[in-house]
């Protein structure tokens, strides 16, 4: 075949050549590959319901029993209300703790850190820091805060670990909020005679506060479904009460995960059954902040 | 300048009352207090892991040594390293960490198998020929795939992974796979990884320049040239970058290879095989409520050593090639 031909090939009649073939069938890969994740995550959501369904239809679990008894080793009497009271309560202490630390050390590099040496050093640390395994920050709880400050393995410490764990998560989404309010703003703040604080209290953050109000509903999102923590702190605790803060104490997800190792298949099905619990939990933290960033998010025209 | 701030030269806010300035200090402390926190949790990291840990290999902790306790090794160096069974709460006790190790190991190759692969096509897809309509459904399932809890990625490993999947296939290849094995682990691990590669990688392709696709094309290059022969060199190092992160959260993932990958510390490589992580055997072990001071106890710190400086070094390796990319296009 000489060159003349196969360009004619190639621009007029458009025939399969190696290349076309070569190319299509690698595209045909890239999609197949897009596609895997995708329906692993409906298998995933499909089993779910399905095991769900099964719970209640063939063990007979009452959805209301199922919400309203508590931590039991009687897979009867099993329930899940022990533990959504206590990812509840970790979620409010987290929420505090995390909300004011990582928006606090934000706004000191973003508002306050001279650029040197010292800041660029805190910065990797931070990215270290996020790149920590969970079951750290739950061995770090463990020995200074359970054995070595000796408060024991109640929800409180289960909490700090979560805290600790999501607190560089808040402060880079933190960081990114506050650029996001140009400079022109604080400068007609100062202009107006208002210290640097009263700048970054009335007009920084409040202007910011839509981005950093998402990136913390996204991050206790994350801390909400964390479970190797709260087993390193000792939460795999089976009990008829419901926790409070000082109580030691069972959450969903460690719950979920003594359900799912038993052999009975029913406690395997309302492990199911408390996935789609916490699932829904989840989905509805991630609207709230898909929602807060659309409503809210200021707009500065440059 | 008794009134003025380093920030403030001109003293503009001079007529600011004192009160307002004070405040303005106190503040400025209170925020540097919060950056501290995550300060003092890498120096806490470092120092708890270290001082148990040392209680773990020598009789005595680490600051109790520093304080004037004797230094008498009880667990050797060369049996942690080299022995080849994991066994500290054992009767007759054994303290060769390569079992878990090697499970650790196991998992995140066999992971790095489906993420890898999988998240550099899916990369490619999106970023040099998925349409806006395709893209617009794409990232947000994969960014929900990977906001699932890795509890639900266990859970999904023993209800779907391996009954429909793995067994079909080990009844193909000659494999009998039980509730818990190797491959069931890896594989969870691997899907869950997927979105982290997928998407970083993804952002080092969009960052390289058009130019250079332009030019490609102008030479008469195909799409499948374009996309394999310049975008994919000129993003390497960020697309290797995503690939170390993906591999370090594999390290360190816990819950998802608890259920899946079984408890049974052994080296082998057959993958229908239980084997036991090091994460798996720490969580393990913190359920069995081992008292203060046993040497199960101490264990966990010394295997939570050895797991966080593995995932550190990846981290630092990961800072130098994000870097490095950063130099390169921005």
């Amino acid at each position: 075949m000489t060159v003349e031909e196969s360009e004619n090939e190639t621009i007029l009649d458009r025939g399969v050549s190696y290349e076309d073939v070569r190319g299509r069938l690698f595209l045909a890969v890239c999609v197949a590959a897009s596609f895997f994740g995708i329906a692993m995550l409906a298998l995933l959501l499909w089993d779910v319901i399905a095991t769900t369904y099964s719970a209640i239809f063939e063990f007979g679990v009452n959805p209301r029993d199922f919400l309203t008894q508590t931590s039991s080793r009687n897979v009867e009497k099993a329930g899940f209300y022990s533990a959504i009271v206590g990812s509840l309560w970790l979620m409010v202490i987290v929420s505090v703790i995390a909300f004011f630390v990582g928006v606090g050390t934000a706004v000191y590099l973003e508002e306050y850190a001279p650029d040197n040496r010292w800041t660029r050093l805190f910065e990797a640390n931070l990215a270290n820091l996020a790149g920590v395994p969970s079951v750290v920050y739950g061995l770090l709880v463990l020995g200074v805060v359970v054995n070595g400050a000796g408060i024991g393995p109640i929800l409180l410490a289960g909490a700090v670990a979560l805290a600790l764990l999501i607190v560089p998560i808040i402060i880079v989404s933190s960081i990114e909020a506050l650029r996001a309010v140009p400079d022109s703003v604080r400068q007609g703040s100062a202009a107006a005679g208002a210290t640097k604080w009263q700048t970054i209290r009335n007009v920084v953050l409040p202007a910011a506060m839509p981005g950093i109000m998402t990136g913390t509903i996204l991050a206790l999102a994350r801390a909400i479904g964390e479970t190797a923590p709260l087993i390193m702190v000792g939460a795999l605790f089976i009990t008829t009460r419901t926790p409070g803060p000082f109580d030691r104490f069972g959450a969903m997800p460690t719950e979920i995960y003594t359900w799912a190792a038993q052999p009975e298949r029913q406690f395997i099905a309302m492990a199911g059954f408390g996935i789609l619990v916490l699932l829904v939990v989840l989905f509805s933290m991630q609207g709230l902040a898909v929602y807060v960033r659309r409503r809210y998010e200021v707009e500065f025209g440059e | 300048m008794s009134t003025g701030t380093g920030s403030d030269p001109a003293g503009i806010t001079r007529d600011v009352s004192k009160e307002d300035q004070k405040r303005d200090r106190q503040v400025k402390y209170v925020l540097l207090g919060c950056a501290g926190v995550t300060v003092a949790t890498t120096v806490a990291i470092f120092l708890v892991l270290f001082d148990n840990a040392s209680g773990y290999f020598f009789e005595n902790r680490l600051h109790e040594i520093v304080l004037g306790a004797s230094v008498e090794q009880v667990i050797t160096f060369t049996e942690f390293f080299t022995g080849t069974r994991w066994a500290p709460d054992h009767s007759t006790p054994a303290h060769g960490i390569l079992p878990i190790v090697w499970g650790t190991l196991t998992i995140t190759v066999g992971a790095a198998f489906i993420s890898i692969p999988i998240g550099t096509a899916t990369a490619l897809y999106v970023s040099e020929y998925s349409s806006g309509r395709v893209r617009a459904y794409l990232k947000p399932s994969l960014e929900v795939l990977a906001g699932i809890p890795t509890i639900v990625y266990g859970y999904f490993a023993i209800s779907v992974v391996t009954p429909f999947i793995l067994s079909p296939v080990g009844e193909v290849v000659g494999l009998s796979f039980g509730r818990r094995s190797m491959a069931a682990g890896a594989f969870v691990v691997g899907v869950m990884t997927i979105p982290m590669v997928a998407s970083i990688s993804e952002d080092a392709m969009n960052s390289v320049p058009y130019d250079l696709r332009n030019g490609a094309y102008a030479l008469g290059a195909t799409k499948f040239d374009v996309s394999t022969k310049v975008v994919l060199p000129a993003a390497v190092s960020g697309i290797f970058a995503s690939y170390i992160l993906a591999v370090s959260r594999a390290i360190g993932e816990t819950m998802a290879v608890a259920l899946a990958a079984g408890m049974t510390a052994r080296i082998t490589l057959n993958p229908s095989e239980q084997i036991m992580t090091m994460t798996t055997y720490m969580v393990n072990m913190a359920r069995g409520e081992s008292a203060v001071g046993t040497v199960e106890y101490q264990s966990l710190f010394a295997v939570g050593l050895v797991l966080f400086l593995m995932t550190l070094a990846m981290n630092l390796l990961n800072d130098r090639l994000k870097q490095r990319f950063r130099e390169e296009y921005q």
